[in-house]
């Protein structure tokens, strides 16, 4: 079993500019753990100070119970994966993926035999006599991964090892890698911005922020619980609700949504509500809210459907195409909001960049 | 009427496409008249002059003693030059493109300054350093080291201006291979040096090449500092250009046409092999 990675209060200033303040966490043995976050919210920074390819400007990095926070490159053992696969574009595949045997002196015979093993692995022997510039950019990244295999390290570090490939093959990719993992189980720390991704490949996610990490835990509990108003926003899409907090429910006009009891009476606050949580009624109850139907967009099997509640405020849908079929344009619906989960947050100045944020990448 | 404007059209394209034939037609005229003139008639002038007393005349100059020592004295000059200003080239551009320091844009301006000057000044500035009550010049006699009308002065004088070559060639070859590959060298295990000359060195080789090609063809031409340097010692610090220059001055023409035409002859091929390399890099680069 391969060993997990601890990281203490991780800090790194680049000149003024702290990318990352204050980082724990440990990578459990043998999972896939993913730092999760936009662009420029410091995972990147974090996988680079575990590889020792940034000095961190305080904090402490464990690899097998041993601290390797001052040791070289070399000597932690890490294998890295690049966004831009990083192929020393001189050397044929063979020769790449035997560059970290060579330089560790290991027998010819050895070197050859272990780089057909990794280049059958990632399904590549054909190419082993192929320059990168040759290859597509899936067959790079697999290249890439097994350079990164080949010289057994102790954890498999993957920076944003999808981000430069097109959506289909960022798929495929995906799936290939979640069954690598289970066939090798190598104890993975998994950088990305994508949130299917990492609840799909992660057992463990860290939420990444402006450098802090907001929220540490299982998939399902960022999903479903979200401890900040940031990672409520960033994970899963949801439409955000303004409104005041009024006997544990967020009151907006004449409509509310519950699960606002851990705050205080009177304060502004704001709803999350996941576009799959929202049902249609059918008969009027305490709880539902009049809505206008203002359009609705087919994704296949599913359709979404934005309404327009009473008080001004847009409300994304997403509900099962033959509940919608009859549905026409200002059609007057009555909206369940009961089954969403509502997740609050005082409203503050700081909490409104958070809100953008989650906002630009719903519209990516 | 339709039909009337499209005509018109087509004639108006035809005009227009004669006259463009006609603009490239001249400016390629011109520069072939250009080149030719400028380069080409020279050349073709020294090969004419020096071949034409005959085979003899090339075979006894060459075994003019004066000769083969200045022919010597230039590839030991040449040798001792590209070997400092490679591997110092190569440091210089490494630290220009990978570190961010206080200073590095003015590094980066004084490379060029070799280029600004006239070499006549570098000779100059090294006499003031190096010559009769110059600042360094009593260290050296006390140790009893001949640097001015010596060997030391003039390979110092030729690194010092063949010192933008390498780094210039260099340094956008680094610049776009960034640092990924370094980094993924680095965590596979390799050591600064490995990364170096496995994966770093590899891929600025051509640029290397090049930048080693020009070094050498400057510093076998050099002239202006060397002269002053050099004390022009008949026999024991004449280059090849030196010898050149004095047998101008003493009317022996046929002998100073020979090793002009040999010069120009070596110059010519590290021109070609500078463009061979140039084609082999865009080929690999395709």
């Amino acid at each position: 079993m391969s060993t997990p990675i601890r990281v203490e209060n991780l800090t790194k200033h680049f000149g003024d500019f702290e990318a990352v303040r204050e980082v724990t966490f440990t990578a459990e043995a043998g999972k896939i753990t993913a730092l999760l976050g936009p662009s420029g919210s410091g995972k990147s920074t974090v996988l680079r100070m575990i590889a020792g390819l940034e000095t961190p400007t305080a904090g402490r990095i464990w690899m097998e119970g041993e601290e390797t926070t001052d040791k070289s490159v070399q000597e932690r053992r890490v294998g890295f994966v690049f966004q831009h696969y990083a192929l020393f574009r001189h050397m044929t595949v063979a020769q790449n993926v035997t560059f970290g045997l060579a330089v560790r002196k290991m027998p010819r015979t050895e070197q050859r035999k272990r780089a057909e093993e990794l280049l059958e692995l990632v399904q590549l022997g054909p190419f082993r006599d192929r320059y990168p510039e040759q290859l597509s950019g899936g067959q790079r990244q697999r290249v890439a991964l097994a350079r990164a295999l080949a010289p057994r390290p102790r954890v498999l570090l993957l920076d944003e090892p999808f981000g430069a490939l097109d959506a289909r093959v960022r798929q495929e990719l995906r799936r290939w890698l979640d069954d690598l993992h289970r066939e090798l189980g190598v104890t993975s720390l998994l950088v990305t911005h994508d949130q299917d991704e990492a609840l799909e490949l992660a057992n463990r996610v860290v939420v990444m922020h402006e450098g802090r990490a907001e929220q540490i835990g299982t998939p399902d509990e960022i999903y479903n619980e979200p401890a900040t108003a940031f990672v409520a926003g960033f994970v899963g899409s949801s439409s955000v609700l303004h409104g005041h907090v009024v006997d544990g429910h967020v009151q907006m006009g004449p409509h509310r949504v519950p699960g606002a009891d851990h705050l205080e009476e009177g304060v502004a606050a704001r709803a999350f509500v996941r576009p799959h949580d929202v049902r249609l009624s059918t008969a009027e109850n305490g709880e539902s809210v009049r809505a206008i139907v203002e359009r609705v967009s087919g994704l296949g099997w599913l359709s979404r459907v934005v309404l327009r509640l009473p008080d001004g405020q847009v409300l994304m849908a997403e509900l099962p195409v033959e509940e919608v079929s009859h549905l026409k344009l200002g059609d007057e619906v009555l909206v369940d909001l009961r089954k969403s989960k509502a997740f609050m947050a005082p409203q503050t100045e700081e909490t409104a960049s958070e809100l953008e944020a989650g906002e630009e990448r719903r519209a990516r | 009427m339709s039909v009337a404007v499209e005509r018109v059209r087509s004639d108006d394209l035809k005009r227009r496409n004669r006259r463009r034939r006609l603009a490239h037609g001249g400016i390629l005229a011109l520069c072939l008249t250009y080149v030719a003139a400028l380069l080409a008639l020279p050349l073709v002038g020294i090969a004419w002059t020096a071949l034409k007393p005959g085979w003899r005349t090339v075979t006894s100059t060459y075994a003019m003693a004066d000769v083969q020592h200045a022919f010597y004295l230039t590839a030991i000059i040449t040798v001792m030059t590209v070997v400092v200003t490679t591997l110092f080239g190569v440091v210089v551009a490494w630290v220009l493109v990978r570190q961010r320091f206080l200073g590095r844009g003015l590094l980066n301006a004084l490379v060029d300054t070799p280029f600004a000057l006239s070499p006549i000044t570098v000779g100059l500035a090294c006499v003031l350093l190096f010559g009769r009550g110059g600042w360094f010049e009593p260290f050296f006699a006390a140790r009893g080291i001949q640097i001015m009308f010596a060997l030391p002065s003039m390979v110092l004088v030729t690194v010092f201006i063949c010192i933008p070559f390498v780094i210039r060639e260099v340094q956008p070859v680094l610049e776009e291979i960034g640092t990924q590959e370094e980094d993924a060298a680095r965590t596979l295990g390799a050591s600064v040096t490995q990364s170096f000359l496995r994966v770093t060195l590899p891929n600025i080789r051509w640029g290397l090449l090049y930048g080693i090609a020009l070094s050498t063809a400057r510093s076998m031409g050099e002239i202006g500092a060397v002269l002053l340097v050099s004390g022009l010692i008949q026999g024991k610090t004449e280059t090849a250009t030196l010898l050149i220059f004095r047998w101008v001055e003493e009317r022996q023409l046929a002998g100073a046409y020979v090793v002009a035409l040999t010069l120009a002859m070596v110059s010519i091929l590290i021109i070609l092999a500078i463009e061979w390399l140039k084609r082999k890099r865009v080929r690999e680069d395709a």
